[in-house]
């Protein structure tokens, strides 16, 4: 028989989440630190959602998404964490930019932007200086239907080299686009331009299993290999309630679930259609996905060294940006992520990791010959390209694997293997989940903003503080007879 | 509770949130987002913790009322269960 996964585990939970992403695992810790019974299921064998890691022979460990986050991150992992996970975030200085337009190196930060700008691309200072400014000021609740690009042309027209520098790494972070609404750029980009980029030294593995350990502190049932098939609900006076889930076959009763799926999961295929207004499920089949990822991997033998070429490294040649090109099935633009020993200061291993964005539909309809074809040319035009900046690196490679779309939807069942959640109007349908089912709630990677590291983390605090309350006045209104007598 | 009461919470609570600032020399009329360096994240946090240590509720609405340390001993002292003694 079988081993049984959820051995052990109670009847009943205040909350179930659904999903070990940051903002499932937020969620999860937030919620037990306000007195409230977890129960955490995450199907795949590990944690972390995209923010893992996988092993290979030879002794490589290789990162799927620690590339860089915004200094943001140490203060919410401060607060919604520990302190000593949060000291272990460090900055990441070199950040390089090579294409056929300009070449760069920066730190990534407002002063170092805003100098290249004037300095590098002969920007008049005072639109650098409007430029930073206006965008810090935004909002995700302002009312402008401005895109990104139409506020490029506002600030820099006819640049499209000025557009590629401000575009090219928010399109690797989160999968905008020139089209989205400007508001989702300036957010995410600011958050970035406040200090530069950051990382996590010792890798995902110990900053997850950090997480595990607190999230057990704090009296968190975890479970792994556990698949939530189902979201159970009845109805009260004419309101539909969550009353538990379905997981691995098996009923667990609860009063709420914040689930870290993706929205349409979510909404689609956990709950149903059928336990929400038709208007509703209307709006969240429109709901656009966010594109998605290919990767490759490359493992340095062991006693091999690399050059220091920089930390992260975006190159492309393509003559000038556009976002079609960047997420092609034969985009030249990919960005190297080098994870030199001290990543993993207890270590002496290198390992590259390089993004691409892509299109789930140009992979999912390969065939299964194609797609090893296609899967081999990626590898094999990544090295090429790595070989321009350490010309004898092919001969030090002993481990090279590929990651597509499809491994995306399998590792993390992403409606269309989506590595970005959705575009900016699944924010709404995410925050509106309540409303039309009590005690469905969503934090994951969703509206573009809710997106990456450090914003699917605070979006788990956010939803939490929302079930929270929930769960605070079901709780009160339980006791409220009680007291009386 | 009173007034003063009140906003000795609400500094207990920032201190917690915020360790780095300085809350010794907060004027109470001054926006605290002037004063020190909160962002939205810090304000949900204060949210969280007057439910979780005062059992307040706070609406999403009212976040407003949380802006000073004045505007808050304002609003929030009448919500304690023990002010109409105090």
């Amino acid at each position: 028989m079988a081993y049984d996964w959820l051995k052990g585990i109670a009847d009943r939970y205040d909350a179930v989440v659904i999903g070990s992403g940051l903002g499932g695992l937020t969620g999860a810790n937030v919620l037990a630190k306000c007195g409230h019974k977890v129960l955490l299921l995450e199907h795949h064998y590990q944690l972390g959602g995209l923010a893992t890691w996988f092993t290979r022979k030879g002794g490589h460990i290789f990162d799927i998404s620690l590339h860089g986050f915004p200094v943001g991150m140490v203060k919410s992992i401060r607060k919604y964490w520990n302190q000593d996970i949060a000291d272990s975030i460090v900055q990441l200085k070199g950040i390089r930019f090579i294409n056929p337009q300009f070449q760069v190196d920066t730190t990534f930060d407002r002063a170092d932007f805003s100098r290249h700008l004037i300095e590098t691309f002969r920007v008049a200072p005072d639109t650098v200086e409007r430029f930073f400014t206006d965008l810090r000021a935004m909002n995700f609740y302002d009312n402008s239907t401005e895109t990104t690009g139409e506020m490029f042309d506002r600030y820099f027209p006819g640049r499209d080299d000025v557009k590629r520098f401000l575009m090219e790494p928010i399109a690797y972070a989160n999968g905008s686009t020139l089209e989205d609404p400007a508001i989702t750029y300036g957010i995410v980009f600011s958050n970035f331009m406040s200090k530069g980029v950051f990382t996590f030294r010792g890798g995902s593995d110990v900053l997850i299993r950090k997480m595990a350990e607190e999230l057990k502190k704090n009296g968190v049932e975890v479970r792994k290999h556990v698949i939530v098939e189902k979201v159970l609900t009845d109805e009260v006076d004419g309101t539909k309630r969550v009353t538990g889930v379905v997981a691995n076959g098996r009923t667990i009763l609860c009063d709420s679930v914040l689930s870290n799926s993706n929205i349409k999961n979510t909404v689609l295929r956990l709950a149903g259609e059928e336990n929400f207004s038709p208007d509703f499920v209307a709006l969240t089949k429109a709901v656009r996905i966010n594109s998605s990822s290919c990767q490759v991997y490359l493992g340095i033998r062991k006693g091999e060294t690399l050059p220091h070429i920089g930390d992260l490294v975006f190159t492309s040649d393509a003559k000038i940006f556009s976002s079609a090109e960047l997420v092609d099935l034969h985009t030249s633009s990919r960005t190297f992520s080098m994870y030199y020993p001290d990543t993993r200061p207890d270590s002496t291993r290198y390992t590259v990791v390089c993004s691409l964005n892509a299109t789930y539909s140009d992979w999912n309809n390969l065939s299964d010959g194609q797609y090893q074809q296609e899967k081999e040319r990626l590898i094999e035009e990544s090295i090429t390209v790595l070989e321009r900046f350490i010309p004898d690196v092919r001969v030090k490679i002993d481990w090279k694997e590929a990651a597509t779309p499809r491994t995306i939807e399998y590792y993390t069942k992403h409606w269309a293997g989506t590595s970005f959640g959705t575009k900016f109007e699944g924010l709404k349908i995410s925050m509106n989940l309540p409303a039309q089912l009590s005690g469905l709630y969503h934090a994951g990677s969703v509206g573009i903003i809710m997106s990456g590291w450090l914003g699917t983390i605070n979006y788990g605090v956010i939803v939490s503080n929302q079930m929270d309350k929930f769960l605070h006045q079901k709780k009160r209104a339980t006791a409220a007879p009680l007291a009386v007598q | 509770m009173t007034k003063d009461a009140c906003k000795k919470l609400v500094i207990d609570i920032i201190s917690d949130i915020a360790p780095d600032e300085d809350l010794s020399g907060i004027k109470p009329e001054i926006r605290l987002r002037d004063q020190l360096q909160l962002d939205s994240m810090d304000f949900l946090d204060i949210v969280m913790e007057l439910r979780k240590r005062h059992c307040i509720e706070v609406p999403e609405a009212d976040y407003g009322h949380l802006a000073s340390l004045e505007s808050c001993a304002e609003y929030l002292t009448p919500k304690f269960p023990d002010s109409a003694k105090a």
